[in-house]
């Protein structure tokens, strides 16, 4: 008995352990930069205590950063373009990862295998790889328009590359498995005994979608969504490459600071206001799904 | 009796096997009426072909004298008790039984009338508010049969209703069923296993093997007069000798069948005595015990010995007697 206590202790440790190793411990050392002023030194920002003979006597804490950021149309512009950006291509992703994950959870048993491989496939390839291939096809010399010139289907090359149409696309390109793969582990354990009750009650099959596949779905809507919505809106590899210089999202003005100003700890600032914009809704969706019986 | 289904020689396959070959059943209006066969006999498919949620390859399906073949579940006058129940876990108990209503265009005060009807008619009317994984076994089964009932459906088709019960709960349902049947006056079409189940509920039972339907009749016909000797192995215990080799050699081929409580076995011969043997074996059941004779001539005989004859009880290896009149032999096809 004891034995099993310490065993579940230890798996219990393991998360926590993670967590605190690469998420909060990092995360502290942020916070405590965001609070600090940038300096020309090594590293370039100013220390966050105050000492006195040795020891720390007290905490220089510096909330200029964060007053600057609320006030600079420039950032507060940035986070409403990310959030935007940021859900109407996890719409997207939705919208076309759902029918995936309904035929795949509908196919065959031993054909599933074959679609969700199929489906995970392009990771086996480097991200950026895969974004600068789109950079390629999307570029006005690039495949797609050539095709269309040779085709005779337009005239002069269509403005695909640095558009916001680039971006959402990338976006939901890359985050297409994050989707489909939690809506196919709900879909797949969906009763087909449900749908067929529907059907026996009276319910055509557009309705016995709605009312019934539907709700069932919605954990992993939810999951899927969060998955894909919270990388994409401090997404910066694909705005910087795809989107041009005239989308602005936040992880690239992150980028900017930290990289070409040296801000370090403004940098850190956003940072620490992203993470709250992002977790905050979570924690709120969870609490409300513990308070639902 | 008019019918209220018409199965006119429904073949269904699945890949290379038939689940329903060439079966031709007419379902009374009112009646209640068993599909009985061991798992994989084609039993629930038929049931399903019934429902709409299966179409049949060839022959075709009337319900209400309408061929419905083709026609899609949600578009039958029937309706369906799920093995699983198939409860949505999503809505609240009031909310599944008006599932089917609201498919009707039933809303408003007539809607929660029909939710209130219904679920009063399975005691459940305090239950609405909950979800279906609040409820017990039995409750959850009464929920599936209010979300039926809900819809006045001429036919109720049920599949293993009792499966998931416990054996006290079993019996009660039975009776229930039974009663409810009784009160609604519709059709009702069970899918069973379970013989006794079939026996004690249905006013016919249909025996089906390998996707045919070996007999259709009411239980006691069923059970006293079988069509062949797959119906009567399937009906409690039956002695099955072929006819050359047993005693008294009614018929000259064949199967010869009689019941064990027919057989009379004594300690002392008679005159009547049709064959002698020893006890080889004893099965104590309460009322009664069965015992296995294996007679002189190398046959096995089982015997029912009702408990309260007075005798002692017999052991293994005593020297007994048999005796049954001719009239309790049957002879049967293979």
């Amino acid at each position: 008995m004891i034995g099993t206590a310490w065993h579940r202790r230890i798996v219990l440790a393991l998360p926590w352990l993670w967590t605190g190793l690469f998420f909060l411990l990092p995360f502290a050392f942020v916070l405590k930069i965001s609070f600090s002023e940038a300096a020309l030194s090594v590293p370039p920002y100013s220390d966050f205590f105050a000492y006195a003979g040795g020891a720390i006597v007290g905490l220089k804490a510096n909330l200029a950063n964060y007053q600057l950021l609320l006030s600079d149309a420039l950032y507060v512009k940035a986070y409403l373009s990310s959030v935007k950006i940021g859900a109407i291509a996890t719409f997207i992703t939705l919208l076309l990862g759902y029918p995936m994950a309904y035929a795949i959870a509908r196919a065959a048993p031993q054909r599933r295998n074959v679609f969700l491989v199929l489906v995970m496939l392009p990771f086996w390839t480097s991200f950026l790889i895969r974004i600068y291939a789109w950079m390629g096809l999307l570029r006005p010399t690039g495949l797609i328009n050539s095709a269309l010139l040779s085709l005779g289907v337009i005239d002069e090359p269509l403005l695909l590359l640095n558009t916001p149409f680039a971006v959402y696309l990338g976006i939901v390109y890359a985050y297409l498995p994050f989707m489909v793969l939690p809506l196919y582990a709900r879909l797949e354990k969906l009763d087909p005994a449900l749908l067929e009750a529907a059907a026996d009650l009276g319910a055509k099959p557009w309705r016995a979608f709605l009312g019934v596949t539907l709700p069932l779905s919605r954990p992993g809507i939810l999951a899927g969504c969060l998955l894909v919505f919270i990388p994409a809106v401090g997404e910066f590899v694909i705005p910087e490459l795809l989107g041009g210089p005239n989308t602005l999202m936040i992880g690239k003005v992150l980028w900017s600071e930290f990289f070409s100003n040296r801000d370090w700890p403004m940098a850190s600032a956003l940072t620490v206001v992203l993470l709250v914009l992002l977790v905050a809704p979570i924690m709120l969706l969870q609490a409300r799904r513990e308070d639902a019986p | 009796m008019t019918s209220v289904i018409r199965i006119a020689a429904v073949s269904k396959r699945f890949g290379p096997s038939t689940a329903v070959d060439d079966v031709t059943l007419d379902i009374r209006e009112n009646e209640f009426l068993a599909l009985l066969g061991a798992s994989g006999c084609g039993k629930t498919t038929l049931l399903r072909l019934i429902a709409g949620l299966e179409q049949p390859d060839s022959g075709a399906i009337f319900i209400g004298g309408d061929n419905m073949t083709g026609t899609p579940p949600y578009a039958r006058p029937v309706n369906m008790m799920f093995q699983s129940y198939a409860l949505f876990p999503h809505m609240t108990v009031a909310d599944n039984v008006a599932f089917g209503l609201k498919q009707d265009g039933i809303s408003g005060a007539a809607l929660t009338a029909r939710v209130k009807e219904a679920l009063e008619g399975v005691e459940l009317e305090t239950l609405g508010t909950r979800k279906p994984d609040q409820l017990s076994g039995g409750q959850r089964q009464r929920v599936a049969l209010a979300r039926c009932l809900a819809k006045r459906p001429k036919v109720l088709l049920l599949d293993e209703p009792m499966a998931a019960l416990d054996k006290h709960l079993r019996e009660r349902t039975q009776l229930e069923l039974m009663a409810l049947r009784a009160r609604l006056g519709i059709t009702f079409v069970v899918v069973t296993h379970d013989q006794s189940e079939a026996m004690a509920m249905a006013d016919r039972v249909a025996v089906m093997e390998e996707g045919r339907i070996l007999q259709v009749a009411p239980p006691r016909e069923l059970y006293e007069r079988p069509a062949n000797a797959r119906v009567a192995r399937f009906f409690g215990d039956i002695n099955l000798w072929d006819a050359a080799a047993a005693p008294r050699r009614p018929h000259p081929a064949g199967i010869v069948a009689i019941r064990p409580e027919r057989i009379h076995m004594s300690r002392t011969p008679g005159s009547d005595t049709v064959c002698e043997g020893t006890v080889a074996d004893v099965a104590y059941l309460g009322t009664a015990s069965t015992c296995f004779v294996t007679t002189t001539t190398g046959l096995t005989v089982r015997v029912l010995v009702r408990s309260d004859e007075g005798a002692p009880p017999f052991t293994p290896g005593e020297r007994v007697y048999l005796t049954w009149p001719a009239s309790a032999m049957m002879a049967l096809d293979p």
